[in-house]
């Protein structure tokens, strides 16, 4: 008989323990403007590794909050956390932090700092779900940081001047990281990217962002999935970056003397597959890239589709659309060193005799006339004259001035899917 | 005055019981029902209906306006037997050609905008097309007299109706390309602004494309033409402009007229 007894006090003990021990190492804390606890620097001080922090609805403005604990702060009913114009709001320097729920406010412009509503400072899995940040100089900022996720966050700046203005999400120097389901509004780029490995963006929306809707450079491996790029100042800018993935993106209205749908600067193996280009002043510029593969993207009513400079080859265009473009593509040279075929050219006049869906006859995308706009842009006041249209009928008759080797030999008689 | 008005209405009468006019409003319709049915997509519509308006309408009215001058030489050798007044006379023959082809251009033009409720897109874009539909006719038909006064030859005057329209529809902009090129290393975008109200047929064309927001892709150009056309004073010059080329012809040809020797 005293053998089970043993065993039940030692269980229990051992239960008892184990409670114990939860415990302590997951605590919630609430956070509260009449509680014990008003501060969430208070609370921090107080938690230990693991807790969590509840933070109740109310107005918490506390200067700059240091998070150097693994903990997990999520608000209830956005809290507003406020900065008041001035530093940094949250700086994280511990790994496994997560921030939920939150609304966070006003981080302050400066020159000499970079400071950001939420800062992740050499850690990893953090993650930044579900909250709100609303005029802020940065909004969320990953200095080396690795294998973090920020999803489902509203991000809006009050950014009027490029200099006065920080990025909405900006990473520096970070890897593995996850940036799903966010909107980002009215900072200077929507999503800045700098020495990046393996980031994944998918599902979000970038809007009237001064600069850039997207601004990646030095990046690798990284991938774009079902993002829209809406009426930024300057579009999408991709540079000096090997082995991206952009595909099922929308880049829609970026309309301006200088904006891009897409711009491609030195860029190589990668891929552009079955995006929405639709009118931008100029939908996808290419310079110096290199086996870089564009298909099935459909490029509609922008004024160029596509602007491929002569230092870029061995690039492969297939099955793209090109409808309503004022130009389909210029070049700046006679040479072409890049492939097109099977793409569809709503401007393409020729015939299908055996009924194959492909025409019979060559389509030579570049006009005269973009070949005259490229070396004297004043000239762009003939555009719609019967003049031009005219010259761009006899060029593609007898090419004189047009890359001759800048052809679709297989054009499709309609749009591919 | 009140003889002007006879005339006008008389020569409204006779133009309209031409069928030409009924001939012109239902082109227009129908190209408008066109492209609005099968092509979908409103702005490239108004592009095609653009080229339309500012190549066809010079064209018909040049045309139909030296025909027609001809065709009444001998109602007008009639008329002049009467005491009446030349300039009225002129002037009711002048503007009962314009109104009713214009008319007809602007109910044929306006129908398939209210057939599919297009007029509030791009309201703009069709207040500008329809205003320069009518002042080219205007234009033309003024040029057309101008012609068919000085020229009694109707082959001839016939032929000189089509080169003047070659040369703005045209040559024009031949040339201003080659000024592009051979002025390159200067500013040329105030001389290109000169030009371009030179022409009617241009200025229509660059006044419509400013309406569709294009000078972004101009780049510098583009900048200077929108502050130019984008301005009141811009939208004023193009008019008086357009009004010159209607008024000059028109009282040269009517000077020319009074002294005639039929």
């Amino acid at each position: 008989m005293s053998i089970p007894k043993k065993i039940t006090l030692s269980t229990t003990l051992a239960v008892v323990i184990f409670l114990f021990a939860c415990s302590v190492s997951a605590t919630t804390i609430t956070v509260s403007k009449n509680g014990p606890v008003k501060t969430i620097s208070a609370a921090l001080l107080l938690a230990n590794p693991s807790d969590t922090l509840l933070v109740t609805s109310g107005e918490y403005a506390e200067g700059n909050i240091l998070v150097n604990k693994k903990i997990t702060i999520i608000g209830d009913n956005f809290p507003v956390i406020d900065g008041k114009e001035e530093g940094e709001i949250f700086t994280v320097t511990a790994d496994d932090v997560h921030f939920s729920g939150l609304q966070i406010q006003g981080s302050g412009l400066s020159f000499l700092e970079e400071n950001a509503g939420i800062k992740l400072k050499e850690v990893k899995n953090c993650s930044i779900t579900n909250c709100k940040f609303l005029n802020n100089f940065f909004a969320v900022y990953l200095a080396k940081a690795a294998d973090c996720t920020i999803e489902n966050n509203f991000i809006k700046g009050e950014s009027v001047r490029e200099v006065t203005s920080g990025n909405g999400i900006h990473l520096w120097y970070c890897r593995d990281i996850t940036i799903i389901n966010n909107q980002i509004l009215n900072h200077r780029d929507g999503i800045y990217f700098e020495f990046v490995r393996n980031g994944k963006i998918q599902n979000n929306y970038s809007k009237g962002n001064l600069r850039y809707g997207l601004h990646f450079m030095y990046s690798d491996s990284c991938e774009y999935a079902n993002n829209t790029f809406e009426q930024n100042g300057a579009g999408v800018a991709v540079m000096y970056t090997k082995n991206v993935l952009m595909k099922e993106n929308h880049f829609i209205n970026n309309w301006g003397t200088t904006s891009y749908g897409i711009l491609l600067k030195d860029i190589s193996d990668s891929k552009i597959e079955r995006n929405i280009i639709d009118q931008n002043s100029v939908g996808l510029y290419m310079e110096g890239c290199g086996r870089v593969t564009i298909s099935n993207n459909t490029f509609s009513k922008n004024g160029w589709a596509l602007k491929l400079m002569a230092n870029s080859m061995d690039n492969y265009f297939y099955d793209n659309n090109f409808i309503a473009n004022a130009f389909d593509v210029s070049t700046n040279s006679r040479q072409n060193f890049n492939t097109f075929s099977k793409n569809y050219w709503a401007a393409y006049k020729g015939y299908d005799l055996n009924n194959d869906g492909y025409g019979d006859v060559p389509f030579r995308p570049v006009t005269m006339f973009s070949m005259i706009i490229e070396s004297q842009p004043t000239a762009l006041i003939l555009l719609h004259s019967l003049f031009i249209d005219m010259m761009n009928i006899a060029e593609s008759i007898i090419p004189a001035i047009t890359p001759k080797a800048l052809t679709d030999s297989q054009p499709r008689m309609r749009p591919a899917l | 005055m009140k003889l002007v008005k006879e005339i006008l209405f008389y020569e409204i009468h006779n133009t309209i019981r031409s069928k030409w006019v009924a001939f012109y409003t239902a082109f227009f319709f129908f190209v408008g029902y066109g492209l609005f049915t099968f092509s979908g997509d409103v702005s490239k519509a108004y592009i095609s209906l653009m080229n339309i308006i500012i190549l066809i309408i010079p064209l018909v009215a040049i045309i139909f306006g030296s025909i027609y001058f001809y065709n009444s030489r001998e109602f007008i050798e009639m008329m002049l037997s009467q005491p009446i007044d030349r300039k009225s006379l002129y002037r009711g023959i002048f503007l009962g050609t314009s109104i009713p082809i214009s008319a007809g251009f602007a109910v044929g033009f306006s129908l398939p905008f209210f057939l599919f409720g297009k007029v509030n897109d791009q309201f703009g874009g069709f207040l500008v097309l329809l205003l320069m539909g009518i002042l080219l006719t205007f234009i033309f038909i003024a040029l057309s007299f101008l012609i068919s006064v000085r020229q009694d030859d109707k082959a001839k005057g016939l032929g000189i109706a089509i080169f003047i329209w070659l040369v703005l529809a045209v040559a024009y902009d031949g040339i201003v390309l080659l000024l592009i090129y051979l002025f390159q290393e200067y500013p040329l975008e105030q001389s290109m602004i000169a030009l371009t109200i030179l022409n009617p047929i241009d200025l229509g064309r660059i006044l419509f494309l400013m309406k569709f927001n294009i000078a972004a892709l101009m780049g510098y150009t583009g900048a200077v033409f929108q502050k130019f056309f984008g301005d009141s004073l811009g939208f004023i010059i193009s008019f008086l402009a357009l009004a010159a080329w209607i008024i000059i012809p028109f009282f040269f040809s009517s000077r020319y007229f009074k002294r005639k020797d039929f």
